[in-house]
């Protein structure tokens, strides 16, 4: 090293010095980043894939007749999914109907009255029935409701979605009631509001928006549910207004059609399945859009 | 009493001040609008109501756990352990046997983690460590919508679009390269366990994503840069800072992914192939536990067949259950604390 | 008119940790009476214990006596029966975030199933008159939320939602720890005009404010009380060397 003697000669610089970083060390780290954007890139590919193939495919399927018939015999061109999407309406509102209530209650009183070892347990339930595949659940809802009615019934579907449902809206509503501050509460007893008042209007009220989040989160999930209607709502090619019998579900025919050797159901499918998507995106928008207006300025 | 003898402080009011007479004026007291006994049995109600739909969610866990074992007590007395070990499924002659189920849920999950796991760590690396903010949200947004989209979506993308890109392509290529392994031999028909392995792949991206990233960005910011100040490199403070303190959380966030593949139908049903037989080749078609539930639960006749197949949703429940609280223990022991549990 | 306090024998727990130690007080009606000490001396748990707020803490626990006027505080009476004659207001104002300046003066009626629209109108003016803070927010009552207010007017709004219930004590617990000196000056002025109707007790960690507003001060330390007297007493010629030595800024 001829060039640095003027360094060591000064002696103000140790005669060591920290070695540059080597260029395999610069390589490596630019190669890294390169390699984590190409993962993005990877991942992100399949989705847009999806969405333009959803809009491709089945934008040019959907038309009146698509979203206000029945679907039509093999062979014959045309029909629609529109009682499935009934269907999918009435099996998604009897879930609703007895999942939310209770998943409601349940993180009401994990966030309540459960901060101690039986709310622990409830938790650790929760997170547990979380996991479960939809496709054992749907055995449940088989044995519980289709076995004991002898027939397969948009209820037994609901009951099926409506167990899915319950953990994720009592763990979200547990979250959302949490994040209230506790000087909300003691505003409230301190004016003589008794408890259950207190939880209702003010820490339910004040969290509102948060557990209608998780709610449509929940929702959205069971919407596109399918493996567990497969034994219990079943499927039907008809009209039927009766919740104890065999019902179409959006979900179930894109399945059924997808499966089919027939290029019309596949058309079909994929318009069903664009449809599907519209729905759950619109219902969730929806009651987002709600809960904004619903809220005043400043809060 | 001897406190008597204390003297307590006793006084005399003092004459009240006046205050300054601003324009303030406090409005006389009348009396309390609020007349009556308060009674004290709506909140006791109320607390047992909600107590009770805290204890529907443990009912509900016991009831799936009654009805698949009650369900399955026929099948498990027919064949016992056996039932495990034996590959014959034949509702004709009544022999059932749930291991080529469980061989293909095995291997189609093990694929998916195998092409998932490496993506995902990328991609959560990418947006707790390189990515400009602006860009973050929209990143994670964006990954996350992969978990809307219902598994039947899923399911008729891949029949209809990957599967003849996987047959048309990358079959034929993994055949000419690797095909000596054993494992990309055989006609490429697109459909099959590769099919079912990457679908599941694209799956649980988002699942293993977005858990390992909150796990990285629970690393505290000084362990970053006790390792920058060192004069690491960004990627050298990412494996070292980073990665290896957060190593439990993300096999826990890899497990959960785990546990969501395993149990996996709809998508997998599609393109599988559904055949119950144990082949070496991932080209060839292939069937798992949720598979055969989905597509023989309605047309079991027999009730030997249909206590078949609830045994085979009885173990799949134990196996998903048993990776999924695994995982959450693994989890939390890195973010533990983090999320807001404090009630005061 | 307001109501008289006493308190016998008063001790309270946190779990294991006792946090008061044999209180004796008696505070009188339509006086303020405040109380001082260094922070964690226990003065904040014990007005706690004059509403029950104390027991709302998961494992707290609460011996002795307390009367307010002729009700028994810990017994027969349910908490929230006791809480309609004790208003409180709180260290940091807590304005319900969900409801305008109306509801929020209103909650303590309409959620006790009060529905009488007329009456209910009158009271809120009334309060928010009371509170000094009608003039401010008339034209917003249904507009604005109380969580949109500033700092000073949402602990008046808080003083008008404790006084629409039209309590008999007011129990205020470092109501101006969290404001800066004009709200703090108002607010001060608003405990002066208020002890003619109501009996007032206020936490404060700030001596001057309880030699400005208050008749009675009591001084505690480490969960005690040390020394209740005339507040001229306590901050000219206090009994007790640990008062002088509180008072005169040698500790705490």
């Amino acid at each position: 090293m001829p060039d640095n003697n003027f360094n060591s000669a000064a002696g103000l610089v140790p005669e060591f010095s920290v070695p540059p970083i080597s260029l395999r060390r610069r390589v490596t780290d630019q190669a890294m980043t390169g390699v984590a954007v190409l993962t993005v890139l990877v991942v992100l590919l399949p989705l847009f894939a999806i969405f333009a193939y959803l809009v491709y495919k089945g934008i040019g399927s959907i038309n009146l007749a698509f979203l206000t018939q029945t679907p039509k015999p093999v062979g014959e061109p045309g029909g629609g999914m529109a009682n499935a999407i009934v269907g999918s309406m009435v099996i998604l509102g009897i879930a609703s109907l007895l999942g939310v209530p209770l998943g409601i209650g349940a993180g009401i009183f994990l966030s309540e009255y459960g901060r101690n070892r039986y709310g622990d347990i409830v938790r650790f339930v929760s997170d547990v029935l979380n996991g479960v595949p939809s496709i054992v659940i749907g055995i449940v809802a088989y044995g519980l409701v289709v076995m004991r009615q002898k027939h397969f019934s948009a209820l037994a579907g609901g009951v099926a979605l409506a167990i899915m449902m319950i953990p994720t809206i009592a763990r979200t509503t547990e979250q959302m009631l949490l994040l209230v501050p506790q000087a909300i509460r003691e505003a409230a007893y301190g004016l003589g509001v008794s408890r259950w008042r207190t939880t209702l209007s003010i820490t339910l009220r004040t969290a509102t928006s948060g557990v209608i989040t998780g709610v449509m989160l929940a929702f959205a999930r069971v919407a596109g549910e399918t493996a567990p209607l497969l034994f219990t709502a079943f499927g039907n090619q008809y009209w039927n207004w009766d919740s104890g019998q065999p019902t179409a579900a959006l979900s179930l025919q894109i399945f059924t059609y997808a499966i089919s050797p027939f290029d019309e159901w596949h058309r079909q499918a994929w318009a069903g399945a664009l449809v599907l998507i519209v729905l759950i995106v619109s219902a969730v928008a929806a009651v987002r859009i709600a809960v904004k207006h619903g809220t005043l300025a400043g809060a | 009493m001897s406190n008597q003898a204390l003297p307590r402080p006793r006084f005399n009011a003092p004459e009240p001040e006046r205050g300054s007479k601003a324009a303030l004026k406090v409005e006389a007291r009348t009396t309390p609008l609020l007349q009556g006994k308060v009674s004290e049995i709506p909140d006791i109600v109320f607390g047992w109501t909600m107590r009770l739909c805290g204890l529907s969610v443990v009912a509900l866990l016991g009831l799936i756990v009654y009805q698949l074992v009650v369900g399955s007590q026929l099948s498990w007395h027919a064949f016992g352990w056996k039932f495990f070990g034996q590959s014959d499924w034949n509702p004709v002659s009544d022999q059932y046997g749930a291991l080529p189920f469980m061989y293909g849920t095995i291997v189609s999950s093990v694929l998916s983690l195998v092409i998932a796991v490496p993506l995902s760590i990328g991609v959560a690396v990418f947006i707790t460590e390189m990515c400009p903010v602006g860009l973050r949200g929209i990143v994670s947004f964006t990954t996350e919508l992969l978990a809307a989209i219902p598994s039947v979506v899923y399911g008729l993308w891949a029949i209809f679009v990957m599967v003849p890109i996987l047959r048309e392509y990358v079959q034929p290529f993994l055949a000419k390269t690797l095909g000596w392994t054993g494992l990309f031999s055989g006609p490429p028909y697109g459909i099959g366990m590769l099919a079912a392995g990457v679908i599941l792949a694209i799956m649980i991206i988002p699942i293993i994503s977005s858990i390992t990233r909150e796990v990285l960005t629970v690393v505290p910011q000084h362990q970053r840069e006790a390792v920058l100040a060192l004069g690491a490199t960004r990627w050298e403070m990412i494996r070292m800072g980073v990665l290896r303190n957060a190593r439990a959380g993300i096999v826990g966030a890899i497990i959960l992914g785990l546990g969501r593949a395993l149990g996996e139908t709809m998508a997998v049903t599609m393109v599988i192939g559904n055949r119950a037989e144990i082949a070496k080749s991932l080209f060839a078609p292939g069937y798992t536990m949720a598979s055969v539930l989905a597509n023989e639960f309605t047309e079991a006749t027999g009730d030997l067949y249909l206590s078949a197949l609830i045994e085979i949703g009885l173990a799949l429940f134990f196996v998903t259950i048993a990776v999924n609280g695994l995982a959450r223990l693994m989890v939390w022991s890195v973010t533990r604390g983090q999320p807001a549990r404090s009630n005061a | 008119m307001g109501v008289g306090i006493t308190v016998e024998q008063l001790n309270a727990f946190y779990g294991k940790t006792q946090a008061l130690f044999d209180i004796n007080i008696t505070v009188l009606a339509n006086r303020a009476t405040a109380l001082i000490g260094p922070s964690g001396c226990g003065k904040s748990t014990f007005i706690r214990c004059l509403n029950r707020m104390h027991e709302t803490i998961p494992e707290a626990r609460v011996e002795g006596k307390v009367h307010i006027g002729d009700l028994s505080v810990y017994n027969g009476t349910s908490a929230t029966q006791l809480r309609r004659r004790v208003g409180m207001v709180f260290q940091k104002a807590n304005p319900f975030p969900t409801m305008s300046i109306y509801d929020n003066v209103a909650a303590g009626l309409k959620l006790n199933g009060f529905r009488n629209r007329k009456q209910l109108d009158e009271v809120v003016q009334k309060s928010l008159h009371s509170a000094a803070l009608w003039d401010e927010v008339k034209d917003w009552l249904h507009k604005k939320s109380g969580a949109s207010l500033s700092g000073g007017q949402q602990q008046r709004l808080c003083i008008a939602r404790a006084l629409a219930v039209q309590p008999e004590v007011l129990l205020m617990d470092e109501p101006c720890s969290a404001l800066d000196p004009i709200s703090t000056g108002k607010i001060e002025e608003l405990i002066f005009q208020l002890k003619e109707q109501y009996t007032i007790v206020i936490v404060t960690h700030n001596m001057q404010q309880a030699a400005r507003v208050a008749e009675f001060t009591g001084f505690f330390l480490l969960g005690k009380m040390i020394e209740f007297d005339k507040t001229e007493k306590i901050f000219t010629n206090p009994s007790d060397k640990r008062t002088e030595d509180y008072v005169t800024g040698r500790f705490g």
